[in-house]
């Protein structure tokens, strides 16, 4: 789908838990293709310290009814604000944007990585892969059993798995400490892996360990979105390349990851 | 509808917006968002001589009304520029500029030789502002005779419009306003980023990997104001005037204190419509007032 700058109507917003809010956006437009692990670069109230949009995944994409929905974690004050946007009103939203994530051509044997809001695109992810009959494995950590949102949704798709720091949702330990990793790994056809940047290095290392390939979602601070401002900047084999026209998707074999 | 066009030395623009260097890629990259033919013109990315990979991220903090940007002239050099991206910009009717910029001398003559050959390209925005690369770009356009010998060496190859884009980094800007058209600028352009620091009190590391940045967005708007005011009373080149515009007023504000055209940045990241918008407000401002021509407008500030 081209790119446009939208004002999308808030139909609903949902209280996930203490700190999450699930947004739904409609627009009177056709949806097309949308890519899962594309974004969405979102205009909060501009206030002394909010001057620039703010980027969430699309969470998930609804064709017939043309909703797009995004999960939103409040981190500061422009999460903040967004996240209280009553229903009814509009947001001004430039989408999709990026390149979002490379899809089987035949159905696979997968495994989605998600932590902490890094889960976001996993689940428009797992939705378009279950359309083509992959074997879908998901697997969310979080700190605690309450910051896992949405699991049901998830299972919709495919085989749940989580861990927790305090062990009071699956099993204990970070999300590189499942069992899943313990297990002969190249079973999995493809890792894809979105949450913060250690735990990232820390699937890919295991990815690449077994020969498995391993997409990540990279998240760097980024002005405008769409490849003018080159602020989002991350060091590839082919020199620096812009996280949000280049990426957010980047195949670990293309980044100089220490791992 | 006013008569909205305006002339920059040989650069006849069918309105006064223009977008400024490093906000809006090479064009190509707002073609989904509207027809870009609208602007008056448009500026593209500091190009180099030789290619640059720009600095390490992170690159940018956001700060009160504005940001700071640390890329460091990001490019893939003047040769590529003129044999892959010229060719895709010719499709274009309006006016595009290239911002030049370099290290010593010798990278600024070789690099305007290049694009002097490009014959849809209207005129060259000479760089002498950049605060993001260790040698040259500001390092010329603090001093008033350092600035002239490289407005001078870029004359003397370059034959269609030279615009100088100057440094707010300075004591006195219109002495160096006066050495630039001295030597041979064709208008001036100003204000570039305003050098500035972020830093995270919880990890106390500044923010941005260079330490220092340029700063952008409204936040400049009122030292942009004054220092366009200022080189109007020194000079008689024409301006075009840039920092912190957000909307048709504050256009309006830059045309009062003596620009003839202006540039949308930083603006352009939070609304890639940005220009289209000013330039139907910048018509609204002079229909509601009943003047004819934006040239009526240009340094009509009321003492």
């Amino acid at each position: 789908m081209k790119k446009s700058v939208q004002n999308l109507k808030v139909i609903a917003n949902v209280k996930l838990n203490n700190d999450h809010h699930l947004l739904q956006l409609h627009t009177p437009d056709q949806l097309e293709n949308i890519v899962p692990g594309q974004f969405a670069n979102i205009l909060a109230d501009q206030s002394q310290s909010i001057f620039l949009r703010r980027p969430f995944s699309i969470h998930a994409v609804d064709y017939q009814k043309n909703i797009i929905s995004i999960l939103i974690k409040e981190v500061g004050e422009g999460t903040r604000s967004l996240s209280h946007t009553p229903v009814n009103s509009s947001l001004n939203v430039i989408f999709p944007l990026g390149n979002g994530f490379s899809l089987p051509s035949s159905s696979e044997k997968v495994l989605l990585v998600g932590g902490g809001c890094g889960v976001a695109p996993l689940l428009h992810l797992a939705q378009v892969l279950s359309k083509d009959f992959n074997d879908i494995y998901i697997l969310l950590g979080a700190r605690s059993a309450v910051d896992l949102v949405e699991l049901n949704q998830y299972a919709i798709y495919g085989k749940v798995f989580t861990t927790t720091e305090d062990g009071s949702h699956g099993e204990k330990g970070f999300v590189t400490e499942h069992s899943i990793f313990g297990v002969k790994l190249d079973s999995f056809s493809r890792i894809y892996c979105c949450g913060p940047e250690p735990m990232m290095k820390a699937v890919a290392s295991k990815a690449k360990a077994n020969s498995v390939s391993c997409e990540v979602s990279l998240e760097n601070t980024m002005a405008c979105g769409f490849g003018v401002c080159l602020c989002c900047v991350t060091e590839t084999l082919q020199g620096h390349k812009c996280v949000c026209t280049d990426g957010p998707v980047f195949n670990i074999n293309q980044l100089k990851w220490q791992i | 509808m006013a008569d909205l066009s305006t002339i920059i030395h040989n650069i006849k623009l069918k309105n006064p917006v223009l977008t400024a260097s490093g906000t809006f890629g090479y064009g190509v990259e707002f073609d989904d968002f509207f027809d870009i033919n609208l602007l008056g013109g448009f500026i593209v990315k500091g190009t180099t001589i030789h290619p640059r990979q720009g600095n390490a991220y992170p690159r940018m903090a956001e700060t009160s009304s504005g940001m700071l940007n640390a890329v460091g002239l990001q490019n893939a050099g003047a040769q590529y520029f003129a044999t892959e991206i010229y060719p895709k910009l010719t499709k274009y009717e309006t006016n595009v500029l290239v911002n030049v910029s370099g290290s010593t001398i010798e990278e600024y003559v070789a690099c305007a030789e290049i694009i002097n050959d490009l014959d849809r390209i209207s005129g060259i925005e000479l760089n002498i502002s950049c605060p993001n690369v260790k040698e040259g770009g500001m390092a010329f356009g603090t001093s008033c005779p350092s600035a002239a010998a490289v407005v001078s060496a870029v004359r003397k190859v370059y034959k269609k419009t030279m615009v100088v884009k100057l440094s707010p980094n300075v004591t006195d800007i219109a002495e160096i306003a006066k050495a630039a058209e001295g030597a041979g600028a064709d208008s001036l352009s100003l204000i570039n980023t305003i050098l500035g620091m972020a830093i995270n009190a919880e990890t106390r590391k500044p923010v941005l990997s260079t330490i220092t940045g340029g700063l952008s967005g409204p936040a400049v708007k009122p030292i942009a104001l004054r220092m366009v005011w200022q080189v109007s009373q020194a000079v008689k080149i024409p301006i075009i005037g840039l920092g912190g515009i957000m909307n048709a007023t504050d256009a309006i504000e830059f045309f009062l204190a003596g620009a003839s055209a202006i540039q949308v940045g930083t603006a352009n990241f939070i609304d890639p419509l940005a220009t289209v918008k000013i330039i139907n407000g910048i018509d609204n401002y002079l229909n509601r007032h009943k003047i004819s021509a934006i040239s009526d407008l240009i340094g009509c500030l009321h003492l």
